[in-house]
C-alpha cells in the first residue's frame, strides 16, 4: 500500500495533472459519440427512450463515483435523492396536467386526481411552490440537496461513518417509502403521480418530445461528467482520496473531514436529482418504486459494475447491467436474480475496480506493449505520471 | 386520540398492544442477537441475514408438513425437532458462506455489504424456484392455538407465549455461551483484540466461522419462530432486515443488553403507535426516531469499551 500523503503531495509539486488526459479525452469523445450520435441512429424510438431511462441512473452512478469510489462514503440510499428530484420534477407536471378544464369532473377541480380520490379538497401547502417552472427547477437540486446536507452534517460531524452510515441512509430510504406509500392523499401512494402530459405547455408524450429530451438528458449527462471530473482533478479531490484512505492524517493535517465529506455526499445527491428529474421528464411518472432500499443498492452495483473509481465507467456500468436486465427479464425472468446476486457477489471477489479496473489492469497494458512492439521505440515517450484515479491499495 | 377510551378501556388496550409488542420484541430479538454477534465480532454487516431466517422458516415447513403426513402421532411436539434442525440448516450455511465469501472480505466491510446483497437476491430467487412465489404457513399443533382469556377485555394467544419463551431461553443459551463457556471467552477475546488473541494461540478464523455459523443458526431459529405467529414467503426476510439493522446498531453494536433493550423500545413503540395511528405511520414515526436518535447519539443505546 502506497502512502496516500507521499502520492498526494507528489503529485501535487509535479505538474503532471491536466485537466484530462488524452486517454481521457478519448473515452469521453467515445461515451458522447455513442450516447449522442450512435445511439439516436441505431434504434427506434421506443428503444431510444428506455436508454434514456437507463442514462437517468447513470447520473445516480456518476454521484456514487465521487461519493463512494472517491471519498468512500457508500450510501444506500441514492434512490431517496433520485425520488426526491423526481417526486419534485412530477409534483409540476402534474399541477400543470390538473388544470380547472381538465379535471371539472371532480368535486374539488383543479387539484391533482389522486387528492380527489382521497377526499382532499385543498392543494397541501408543500405542492404550492411547484405551480411554477423556475422555482420547480430550483427545488429539483434543493430539496434533495438540502436533505442531503441535513443528513450528513448529522452524521458526519459525529464522525460516524462507513457501514453505519450505509445502515442509516438504507433506513432513510425505507422511512421515505413507507411515507410516500402511507400518505396516498399527498403523494399518490403506490402508484405515484402518473399521467404527467405537459412541461409548460410542450407535450412529453409525443416521440418528437421524448426525442428532444433524449438529447436534454445525454447532455445533462456529459455535462455533469465535466464537473465530476473537475472535482476529482482538482485539490479536493485529492483530498478526498487521502480521507479515504487515511482519514486521522487529513484531520491532523487540519482538514475539517466533516466539511468535505459533506460536499462530497451532497454533489452525489445533486447528481442523482437531475437523473431523477430526467427519469420523470422521460418516463413520464414517478412512483415509490424507484425510491426505496432495493433500487438504491442497484445503483450501486451500476457504479461497482463499471468500476468505482471511473466515472466513464459508471455510465457503461449503468448501461451494461440495465441491457443485461432488460434482456435476460423478457427471456428468462427466474434467471436474472440469480445472474444479479452472482454480479454483486463478482464485482466484490474478483473485480473490485470494475470494468475501468479490466480495461486499465489487463487491456490496456497489452494494448500499448502491441504498440510499442509495432512502432520503433520514440526517443521521448509520454508521461504516464500517476494512473487515472489510482487507488492508493 | 383519547377521547372515546375509558381509562379500563385505554389500560386493556395497552396490555394488548404490549402483549403484540412483546410477540414482535421476540422476533426482533431473535434476529437482531444472531446480527448483533456477527457485527460485533467480525464488524461484517450480513445483508442475507433475513434469507437465514427465512431458511429456518422453510425448514419448519417442511417439517411439519413431513410429520403432518409421515409421524402424525408425533406432531404436537414436531415443532422442536423444526427448530433443531432449522439451527443445523442455517448454521451449516452460515459457515459455508462464511467460508466460501465473508473471508475474503473481512478487509473491506463495505463490500462485504454489497457481497451478501448478492446472496441475499440469489437465495430469494432460489426460494421462489423451490417454494414458489406464493407464502406458506405451517400447521399448529392444537395445543398451541387459541387464547388465554387474562381479564374479560384481554386476552393473549398461546402461540405468542410460546414464541416469547423461546426467545428467552434460547437468549439466556447464548448470554450463557458467551460469558460462561470456553467458546465464548474466545469470541470475547477476539472481539476486543484480535491481534492478542490469535497472540495467545485463539484461532481466530476457526471462532470466526463458529460465531458467524453461531449466528446464522440463531436466525435460522428466528424464521422457526416467524411461522408460528405469520406465513412465510420468498422475500419476507427482507421485510425485516432494515428494523433489525436498526435494532442492533440503536442497541450499539456488540451489546447483547442493548440489542434486547432496543429491540424493546423499537417493539413497544411500534405496536402502540399502532393502535392509534395507521400501520405505516407508526413504522415511519418509530424508524424515524430511532434514526434522530441516532443522529444525537452515534455509538447507540449502550457501548463497549473496545480497543481498535
Amino acid at each position: 500500500m502506497t502512502n496516500p500523503v507521499q502520492t498526494l503531495s507528489k503529485s501535487l509539486t509535479v505538474n503532471d495533472n491536466p485537466f484530462m488526459k488524452p486517454v481521457e479525452w478519448l473515452s469521453l469523445l467515445l461515451l458522447a459519440g455513442v450516447i449522442l450520435v450512435v445511439l439516436p441512429l441505431a434504434l427506434d424510438a421506443f428503444r431510444l427512450n428506455l436508454v434514456g431511462k437507463y442514462l437517468t441512473y447513470a447520473f445516480v452512478a456518476l454521484g456514487l463515483v465521487i461519493c463512494w469510489g472517491y471519498a468512500g462514503i457508500l450510501s444506500l440510499g441514492q434512490g431517496v435523492f433520485f425520488g426526491l428530484g423526481g417526486y419534485c420534477m412530477a409534483m409540476y407536471l402534474k399541477l400543470e396536467a390538473s388544470s380547472v378544464e381538465n379535471t371539472k369532473i371532480q368535486s374539488t377541480p383543479g387539484i391533482p386526481d389522486f387528492m380527489d380520490w382521497n377526499q382532499i379538497t385543498a392543494l397541501p401547502w408543500f405542492w404550492t411552490p411547484f405551480k411554477s417552472l423556475p422555482l420547480t427547477l430550483l427545488l429539483v437540486i434543493a430539496v434533495p440537496v438540502a436533505f442531503a446536507f441535513i443528513i450528513s452534517v448529522a452524521m458526519f460531524k459525529r464522525r460516524v461513518g462507513g457501514t453505519y452510515f450505509a445502515i442509516i441512509t438504507q433506513a432513510i430510504a425505507a422511512i421515505l417509502t413507507i411515507l410516500i406509500v402511507g400518505q396516498q392523499g399527498f403523494t399518490g401512494g403506490i402508484n405515484g403521480i402518473t399521467d404527467l402530459r405537459t412541461l409548460n405547455g410542450w407535450d412529453i408524450r409525443t416521440d418528437h418530445a421524448k426525442f428532444i429530451l433524449y438529447f436534454v438528458n445525454g447532455g445533462l449527462l456529459i455535462g455533469c461528467i465535466l464537473l465530476a471530473q473537475y472535482v476529482k482533478k482538482s485539490k479536493l479531490g485529492r483530498i478526498l482520496v487521502a480521507m479515504r484512505d487515511k482519514e486521522d492524517r487529513v484531520r491532523f493535517s487540519g482538514y475539517s473531514v466533516a466539511g468535505f465529506k459533506v460536499f462530497a455526499f451532497c454533489l452525489a445527491a445533486a447528481f442523482a436529482a437531475i437523473g431523477g428529474a430526467m427519469f420523470t421528464l422521460q418516463v413520464g411518472f414517478m412512483s415509490p418504486s424507484f425510491v426505496g432500499i432495493v433500487p438504491s443498492i442497484e445503483m450501486v452495483i451500476y457504479a461497482a459494475v463499471g468500476g468505482r473509481l471511473s466515472l466513464f465507467g459508471a455510465v457503461w456500468g449503468t448501461l451494461l447491467v440495465n441491457f443485461a436486465k432488460t434482456s435476460f427479464s423478457e427471456s428468462f425472468p427466474d434467471l436474472w436474480l440469480f445472474g444479479l446476486g452472482a454480479l454483486f457477489i463478482a464485482v466484490v471477489l474478483a473485480f473490485p475496480n470494475g470494468l475501468a479496473g479490466i480495461w486499465r489492469e489487463h487491456i490496456e497494458p497489452r494494448l500499448t506493449r502491441r504498440a510499442k512492439s509495432l512502432r520503433p521505440p520514440e526517443p521521448i515517450a509520454v508521461p504516464r505520471g500517476v494512473p487515472h484515479g489510482a487507488p492508493a491499495e | 386520540m383519547f377521547g372515546d377510551y375509558s381509562i379500563g378501556d385505554l389500560s386493556s388496550i395497552f396490555v394488548m398492544q404490549g402483549f403484540a409488542g412483546l410477540i414482535l420484541f421476540s422476533v426482533y430479538v431473535l434476529m437482531a442477537l444472531g446480527l448483533a454477534i456477527i457485527f460485533g465480532q467480525m464488524g461484517v454487516i450480513n445483508m442475507a441475514h433475513g434469507e437465514f431466517m427465512i431458511l429456518g422458516a422453510y425448514v419448519t415447513y417442511l417439517c411439519s408438513s413431513f410429520f403432518q403426513s409421515h409421524l402424525p402421532s408425533l406432531f404436537p411436539i414436531y415443532f422442536f425437532v423444526a427448530m433443531g434442525l432449522a439451527f443445523l440448516a442455517s448454521g451449516a450455511m452460515g459457515m459455508l458462506v462464511e467460508w466460501g465469501l465473508i473471508r475474503h472480505l473481512y478487509k473491506r466491510p463495505l463490500d462485504t455489504l454489497l457481497a451478501t446483497w448478492g446472496l441475499s437476491l440469489i437465495l430469494q430467487q432460489a426460494y421462489r424456484s423451490i417454494f414458489g412465489p406464493r407464502e406458506v404457513g405451517v400447521e399448529l399443533p392444537s395445543w398451541m392455538m387459541g387464547s388465554v382469556q387474562v381479564t374479560d377485555t384481554i386476552e393473549v394467544q398461546i402461540n405468542g407465549l410460546f414464541v416469547m419463551g423461546v426467545t428467552i431461553v434460547i437468549t439466556l443459551g447464548v448470554a450463557a455461551l458467551i460469558f460462561y463457556s470456553r467458546f465464548g471467552q474466545q469470541i470475547r477475546a477476539v472481539m476486543s483484540n484480535r491481534t492478542m488473541a490469535g497472540a495467545v494461540g485463539i484461532d481466530t478464523e476457526r471462532v470466526d466461522r463458529l460465531t458467524f455459523g453461531l449466528g446464522c443458526g440463531i436466525a435460522g431459529i428466528a424464521g422457526s419462530a416467524f411461522t408460528m405467529i405469520g406465513s412465510t414467503g420468498p422475500t419476507s426476510g427482507q421485510l425485516y432486515i432494515v428494523d433489525t439493522f436498526l435494532i442492533v446498531v440503536f442497541g450499539g453494536a456488540a451489546s447483547l443488553l442493548g440489542t434486547i433493550a432496543s429491540a424493546f423500545s423499537i417493539s413497544q413503540t411500534q405496536s402502540t403507535l399502532e393502535f392509534f395511528l395507521s400501520g405505516s405511520m407508526a413504522k415511519v414515526l418509530t424508524l424515524l426516531a430511532v434514526v434522530a436518535i441516532l443522529m444525537l447519539r452515534p455509538q447507540g443505546l449502550f457501548t463497549l469499551k473496545v480497543r481498535r
